[in-house]
């Protein structure tokens, strides 16, 4: 069983030492941030991009994606005991959970969305070891126009999976895509768009991309509303989940693992979309589903597994291909590239030990997030009175001192006050970060594989269709793009997104 | 006639920054589909973001107005300007000095910020973040810089 051995590969990875610390430490932080709304898993990671670069790459992983995993936990703690959901993806939990807590069942509400969250979590690292190793043969197979389509496929369907307007969401990609541009041609060394700026030969530094148009950009809009945050916890009593409950929601369980495990795979999937979907789909398969909304344990059991399973398996494009589903994989990508990693499908066969231990790496930090939630959940909730003005300098301070961090650069800091009052402007119009954010990472690839196919070809744009695996997959994104312009889906798809 | 800002306002942006894209590559060889110079792959994104900026700006005519939130200048101001003063001051004032003027200035980007509040934050994230970032990752930054030293 190679599977078997390379997951025992992994687990002795990621149980060394320094990676169990790390991947504790990448959950404890993953919790608090999670807990505490304003700041999410985008920013965080971000600013602590920098800090990992003297680790081992293992290592810097294992912690990063403890974070993001980390927040799904504790996205939903404060969600289901005051209504405040720390992260979008637990936006669902809400609805239901809160009710739950004012009917004196804040207990069973949240076991069952650790252990919901914990079930999805080992299911989708099973699924990460089956499925990643063949994804990994086809895709070293890829010539540059498959690898072209592919990379349309994943902007395509990026747009359609997010909510707001489509077309501002293309536009946003476009704009991501000539960002990621700027600096020195690969294949010419011609200086594009630098405007004599030698800092930008290399290119925008992605942390500052990322920090200004998550981070900033996400202070100022808190800063727009500064009320005070009603912060009233009763306590929690009976933590354990009765007969009952088990019996309601074993199947939302496995229902929401299992569509957050496929959605999670697809580009600009991953938790938020993850836990919406499994909640609309609950709602319309329940025999009663005027109880939704008014404390129903489906509803907190469905997307709370089905956010922590997409939030799993968006890694898989990540890990075979290369190609980010979401920006938090983009910034995976991002910590690879500064461990000097090709990031693609060579990852897995030239450090199985990284990308076993990655995984493996999943499964004991869900364990751990049960443990640390569960008995720990009067401290979290405590944090809450932690208020937003103290909060916000201490992050300032970190974005500055981390992007500096990345390139010993003073000219990266102006960058984030320009990207920051950029991602300002645009989450004003309306307009969605996250896209700009993918756009960014794929541009380069994105061009260097069309460069290629197009000299292989001799100049041919046909290539893209003649090859059968490549039609295949723009057909899929031309469709993809159809189907979401189309009036009745597009009804269906702001359906989906209205409860938030 | 009724026009949603909003979403006019994002079309023109879309359409000013592929302007901008599309003169950078001016000085650019733009090549063929063969031989694709600096320029080609640029020029064509710029042109299809000029046209999804026609398409969102056209959209915008006739369709209702959509409430827009205030504008929180003062922050605005301070939290942009936190990182400017941070790379400005950094090598001449070293870690401490420069950390305590990113916390001090945005402290006071809070409409609610007190003096009390201010400061104590300030010595506070000061200390930690040295300690942390000096001290325990060892960031290549000296801690005083020379404009404090004599």
């Amino acid at each position: 069983m190679e599977i078997l051995q390379n997951l025992g590969l992994g687990l002795a990875t990621a149980a060394e030492p320094v990676n169990l610390l790390f991947c504790f430490i990448g959950v404890l932080l993953g919790t608090l941030i999670g807990v505490l709304p304003g700041i999410g898993p985008t920013a965080t990671i971000a600013m602590l991009l920098p800090i990992t670069f003297g680790f081992e790459p293992a290592t810097s992983l294992i912690m990063l994606s403890g974070i993001y995993y980390g927040a799904q936990y504790g996205g939903s703690t404060t969600a289901i005991l005051i209504n405040l959901p720390g992260e979008s993806s637990s936006a669902v939990t809400a609805i239901d959970g809160y009710q739950m807590a004012k009917q004196g069942r804040a207990g069973p509400a949240l076991a069952t969305a650790a252990l919901g969250s914990f079930f999805a979590g080992s299911v989708a690292t099973v699924l990460i070891a089956l499925f990643a190793p063949p994804l990994t043969e086809v895709a070293l197979k890829f010539g540059p126009a498959e690898y072209f389509s592919l990379l349309m496929l994943g902007l395509v369907a990026s747009v359609a999976l997010a909510h707001g307007s489509v077309i501002k969401a293309l536009g946003m990609i476009v704009i991501g895509l000539l960002l990621g541009l700027i600096g020195s041609d690969v294949n010419t060394g011609a200086q594009r768009f630098t405007m004599g700026f030698l800092e930008l030969a290399d290119g925008v530094n992605f942390v500052a991309v990322a920090v200004g148009v998550f981070g900033i950009a996400e202070i100022l809009r808190n800063l727009e509303d500064e009320s005070d945050r009603e912060v009233m916890v009763k306590k929690v009593t009976g933590l354990f989940p009765s007969k009952e409950d088990f019996k309601a929601a074993w199947a939302p369980v496995v229902r929401g693992t299992a569509l957050g495990s496929i959605l999670g795979i697809l580009p600009g999937g991953g938790a938020v979309l993850s836990s919406f979907a499994a909640y609309t789909v609950e709602k319309r398969i329940s025999k009663t589903p005027e109880r939704f909304g008014k404390g129903a344990i489906e509803g907190v059991a469905a997307p709370e597994a089905a956010n922590n399973a997409g939030a799993q398996t968006s890694f898989i494009p990540m890990l075979t291909l290369g190609i980010p589903a979401n920006p938090v994989m983009a910034l995976m990508i991002g910590a690879m590239i500064i461990q000097g990693i090709q990031p693609g499908p060579n990852v897995a066969v030239e450090k199985p030990e990284l990308f076993w231990g990655v995984i493996a790496s999943m499964w004991i930090g869900n364990l751990m997030l049960v443990l640390l939630n569960l008995p720990l959940i009067g401290l979290w909730v405590r944090l809450l009175t932690v208020p937003y003005t103290v909060l916000f300098p201490a992050i300032l301070a970190f974005c500055c001192i981390g992007v500096y961090s990345v390139n010993s650069n003073a000219f990266d800091l102006y960058a984030v006050a320009a990207f920051g009052l950029l991602g300002y402007v645009l989450v004003k119009l309306e307009c969605e970060p996250a896209p700009l954010l993918l756009g960014f990472v794929l541009g380069p690839m994105l061009e260097e594989n069309l460069r290629r196919a197009m000299t292989i070809s001799r100049g041919d744009p046909t290539v893209f269709f003649t090859r059968p695996l490549s039609a295949g997959l723009l057909i899929v994104a031309v469709l993809v793009l159809v189907v979401v312009f189309l009036p009745s889906v597009r009804k269906k798809r702001d359906e989906v997104f209205q409860e938030e | 006639m009724q026009i949603n800002t909003r979403d006019a306002a994002a079309g023109v942006i879309f359409i000013v920054i592929a302007g901008l894209f599309a003169l950078g590559t001016q000085e650019l060889t733009i090549g063929s589909a063969l031989r694709m110079g600096p320029g080609y792959f640029p020029l064509v994104l710029a042109g299809v973001l000029g046209f999804i900026g026609f398409v969102t700006l056209f959209k915008a005519v006739g369709k209702a107005q959509s409430p827009m939130t205030g504008v929180p200048w003062r922050g605005l101001i301070l939290i942009l300007g936190a990182p400017v003063v941070f790379g400005l001051t950094l090598r001449g004032l070293g870690l401490a000095a420069a950390t305590a003027l990113v916390v001090a200035i945005s402290a006071y980007a809070s409409r609610r910020a007190t003096f009390v509040m201010a400061a104590s934050l300030t010595v506070g994230l000061t200390i930690f973040c040295v300690v942390v970032f000096s001290y325990g990752l060892g960031l290549p930054v000296q801690r005083i810089g020379p404009w404090l030293t004599f």
